[in-house]
């Protein structure tokens, strides 16, 4: 079983913070992987917000191939950043790429004038068109290509990982105000980096903990909706598209989201005063729907973060906060590592038929469906 | 020794002949009054014995004539193996038996010049059941645990209407983030993923049809399963109309658009809108025909409630001025729409074909957004009356097609828009609910069943050649005639139970399946969940294969 947690905070703070909080749920997960999204970044990259970051491992004739595409787009390169390597460490659970990039670009020139949307768009074709090139020739991996955004995704026990790419002592260069993380490889089916979660599209990121039992069904309905929608090496992609389906496609709230993957009860809706509209998403959005069980945690582009967890089954998650900070965790060992002076009395253990939201002023909010 | 008529017909040619033990025989006459088709008849035949008393030969002759019970031999009307005279028989002495060396196909043919016509559904068995082949191999265990049948709540809801695309859907939002609709948009409705139908009356005796509507409506006000019935292409008796039980039935058009002048003068006083309307085009068990009564099933009351003479009904095999699918869409169901103020959901029924894909994928780009439900019918569909080369020959087999239709959509990105709902031969060994729950896995929003009504309410005939007489109003168990002696055999009541009974349990075996893939809510288009051992189903349905 995954374990999944977020942190979001008031302050900046390193990944460190998220190997903590994963350590002691080390005993529900394999150790097979580490995988996290930083969002509102600071640091070296905080002069950059605006401006994309390209998250990618490969080998060195991968660089040269994405840097002949971006070049050929009208990319230009503004920083360059790599991790810190440990390389003298030993007998590390670990297959490391050759390159860890992140860089952070200027937009082709033909778009100073173009709307938020032609850059999206731009954004996104970019990427698949490098992951497409790398994938064709085995060369690497890209994860992000997305402004004010970097993820890292990798094999091997995940302390291990934190050793190799020095990630056990903070600094105040490689920090940001959200990271979402998760230690497991999809060990379900192949080990392939583009299924660990979390899964970030357009700004969106989601990661989830459990199995999705509709995952043909969303599938089948997903891979015509978007030309984002690609890839599906593991099930929980389909929790994304969804997420990016419902609140940037569709334009509906938030909140419609749960009711899109979990629709309340024929009988329930009926008696409800917007029952023919959740009547409507139901029969629309039917392949959409997931059957559990499911724990969900994702942010959205204006870094609000939630937590939902499908309506039958459940899987274990619970929400802890301070002042300063706020912890989703799979299990409270986690949370207690990180927030150890917190209310206990106010940690929140979400209910199937309840969305927890927290938005930037870092109050939680708790939607009853 | 007298003339032997080889090119006549004899007993040696039937399909069924009758076996009589006149020694076991009462003469109590019950078999002769049981046999509705007059295939076996009273009669006397001459008994000789010769014998000798004494050490020394001394024959003497004796003769006697005997009364016994003999099968009647016509070249057109003979015994279809029914068994009402064993039924009958406290002494077991008769019974029809099955002739695998007769010759009727031939010798009919021969000897009438015309086409053998008769009920049920296919009788050749050439390929085994696909739905057979397949099992629910997905089992949940471990990280996602089964669920618990008998506790668990599931929803057993199908969409019957148009579902409208997302991105279609007139919304907006409010300030307090809300949607909300801002035009009104095609209904659909939520019912149980099987339908009764669409069986007439006319074709059904009016007792049969009335027990299936009483048990529909009992199923819905007392069970809570919100089934639905379709009546078929016959009219609909006036008091249902104007009852609030119209809201559980479905109305069907067909070509000949038999009853629907009694529908149409009744609608000022209906109190409940139908549950929706079905356009019949094609028919699984006799594709490319229309339907077919035979005169002498028009009763006085089918004259009535059809408003016909007594005559051979035959719905046109095709709805007239409907040229193309564009038209089919724009003209009836714009009429059969705005008729009920586009607030019940119009749907259609096809044969499957290797054309249903086509037509398919042409309704799902209705740019009307009236199409409210494609029904598919394989050829092992049953019927009250066809020609046999149809019911044997014609047709295309279910599961492929729904399954193609299924992935057009895919293809399109438009499953669920128009509801698939399958039938042809499934609940044909009796299990529905296995049969249901296969297809709704390979894309099915449900399933309609007819003919396995009738056997739940006690038809003699099975799909090896037994009775399939439903053609001739000569029904023996009172289901498909209109004579009114032979209805009262029906016990409406019972009947009615029967089918309750079989609904509550196909409700609880549906679960059962559910349950072990751990699915709360209908797998529509799970086809991951099914595995089969055959390896060309599986490539053609894309399925696991296992073995």
């Amino acid at each position: 079983m995954c374990r999944i947690g977020a942190i979001k905070s008031s302050e900046y703070f390193h990944p460190s913070k998220t190997l903590e909080l994963m350590r002691s749920q080390q005993k529900g997960h394999d150790n097979s992987g580490f995988a996290f999204v930083m969002q509102d970044l600071g640091g070296i990259f905080e002069p950059y917000k605006d401006l994309p970051l390209l998250s990618m491992a490969c080998t060195d004739k991968g660089v040269r191939i994405a840097e002949d595409i971006l070049h050929s787009i009208g990319f230009t390169r503004i920083l360059q950043w790599t991790p810190d390597i440990n390389k003298s460490a030993k007998n590390l659970q670990i297959s490391p790429m050759p390159n860890y990039i992140f860089g952070v670009f200027n937009y082709p020139k033909l778009y100073k004038y173009a709307t938020k949307e032609e850059k999206e768009q731009l954004l996104l074709d970019t990427r698949l068109q490098l992951r497409m090139a790398l994938e064709e020739k085995d060369e690497g991996y890209i994860y992000s290509f997305w402004p004010d955004v970097l993820m890292l995704k990798e094999i091997g026990n995940p302390k291990d990982i934190g050793t190799y790419f020095n990630l056990h002592t903070p600094n105040n260069d490689f920090v940001s105000k959200i990271i979402t993380v998760q230690c497991r490889q999809n060990t379900n089916y192949d080990i392939v980096r583009y299924a660990a979660h979390p899964f970030f599209l357009q700004g969106y990121t989601v990661l989830a903990n459990g199995e999705n039992t509709f995952y043909e069904k969303n599938k089948n309905f997903q891979k015509s909706l978007h030309k984002g929608y690609i890839g599906f090496e593991s099930d929980s992609q389909c929790f994304l598209y969804t997420l990016h389906y419902v609140n940037k496609i569709l334009k509906w709230p938030l909140k419609y989201y749960k009711h899109v993957i979990t629709p309340l009860e024929f009988d329930e809706m009926q008696k409800r005063e917007d029952s023919e509209v959740l009547l409507r998403i139901k029969a629309s959005l039917a392949h959409l729907e997931i059957n559990g069980p499911n724990t969900i945690i994702g942010v959205l582009p204006d870094g609000t973060l939630f937590v939902t967890c499908d309506s039958k089954k459940l899987r274990p998650v619970v929400i802890g906060s301070d002042d300063k900070t706020i912890a989703i965790t799979s299990e409270v060992t986690g949370i207690n590592e990180v927030l150890p002076k917190r209310n206990f009395e106010s940690d929140i253990y979400p209910n199937e038929r309840e969305m927890v939201v927290i938005g930037n002023d870092l109050k939680v909010q708790r939607w009853a469906q | 020794m007298g003339t032997v008529d080889i090119s006549g017909i004899n007993k040696e040619d039937l399909t069924w002949q009758i076996e009589h033990d006149s020694s076991k025989c009462t003469l109590c006459g019950k078999c002769i009054a049981a046999c509705t088709f007059g295939a076996i008849k009273a009669d006397v035949q001459k008994r000789k014995k010769v014998i000798s008393n004494g050490c020394t030969p001394n024959p003497e002759v004796s003769e006697t004539t005997v009364p016994v019970i003999k099968q009647v031999v016509t070249k057109s009307k003979n015994c279809v193996g029914c068994g009402m005279c064993a039924k009958v028989c406290g002494n077991e002495a008769i019974k029809p038996v099955y002739n695998e060396r007769n010759r009727m196909n031939v010798k009919y043919r021969a000897l009438n010049a015309e086409s053998p016509k008769r009920g049920g559904r296919t009788n050749l068995h050439t390929e085994g059941r696909t739905l057979d082949k397949i099992k629910v191999g997905r089992i949940s265990q471990m990280t996602d645990p089964s669920l618990d049948a008998m506790r668990h709540t599931f929803e057993l809801l199908a969409p019957f209407g148009r579902v409208m695309p997302p991105e279609n859907l007139p919304f907006e939002i409010d300030p307090m983030g809300n949607l909300s609709l801002t035009k009104k948009i095609p209904t659909t409705r939520w019912i149980y993923p099987i339908i009764i139908g669409d069986m007439s009356i006319g074709a059904l005796s009016p007792r049969l049809w009335e027990a299936i509507a009483i048990a529909v409506a009992y199923l819905n006000e007392v069970y809570n399963i919100p089934i639905r019935m379709c009546s078929g292409e016959g009219g609909v008796p006036e008091k249902l109309l104007r009852s609030k039980y119209l809201k559980y039935m479905i109305l069907q058009i067909a070509s000949g658009h038999f009853g629907w002048n009694r529908i149409i003068n009744s609608m000022p006083y209906m109190t409940e809108d139908p549950a929706g309307i079905l356009i019949k085009i094609g028919q699984g068990a006799k594709p490319g025909d229309g339907g077919l009564l035979l005169a002498k099933k028009v009763a006085k009351h089918i004259q009535e409630i059809r408003g016909v003479p007594k005559s051979d009904l035959l719905s046109p095999p095709n709805h007239q001025g409907l040229y193309s699918i564009e038209e089919s869409v724009q003209k009836m169901f714009l009429s059969m729409n705005s008729a009920f103020k586009f607030k019940v959901p119009v749907a259609i029924k096809v044969a499957a074909s290797v054309t249903s894909v086509s037509v398919y994928n042409n309704l799902l780009r209705d740019p009307y957004d009236i199409v409210g439900g494609f029904f598919l019918d394989g050829i092992a569909g049953g019927t009250g009356a066809a020609h046999e080369t149809s019911l044997d020959h014609t047709g295309h087999p279910i599961v492929s097609r729904l399954r193609d239709c299924y992935n057009a959509a895919v293809h399109q990105g438009k499953q669920g828009q128009i509801p698939l709902w399958a039938a042809g031969g499934l609940g044909m060994k009796g299990t529905l609910a296995a049969d249901a729950f296969k297809m709704i896995c390979l894309g099915a929003n449900g399933v309609f069943t007819g003919r396995l009504m009738l056997q739940i309410a006690g038809c003699l005939g099975d799909d090896y050649g037994r009775c399939n007489a439903c053609n001739t109003g000569l029904c023996p168990a009172g289901l498909t005639t209109q004579n009114p002696i032979l209805m009262k055999r029906l016990d409406i009541d019972k009947v009615a139970q029967n089918i309750v009974n079989y609904f509550l349990a196909t409700d609880t075996e549906l679960k059962k399946l559910m349950a072990p893939i751990g699915n709360s809510t209908l797998p529509v288009g799970r086809s991951d969940a099914l595995v089969t051992v055959d390896k060309n189903v599986a490539e053609r349905l894309g399925i696991q294969h296992v073995c």
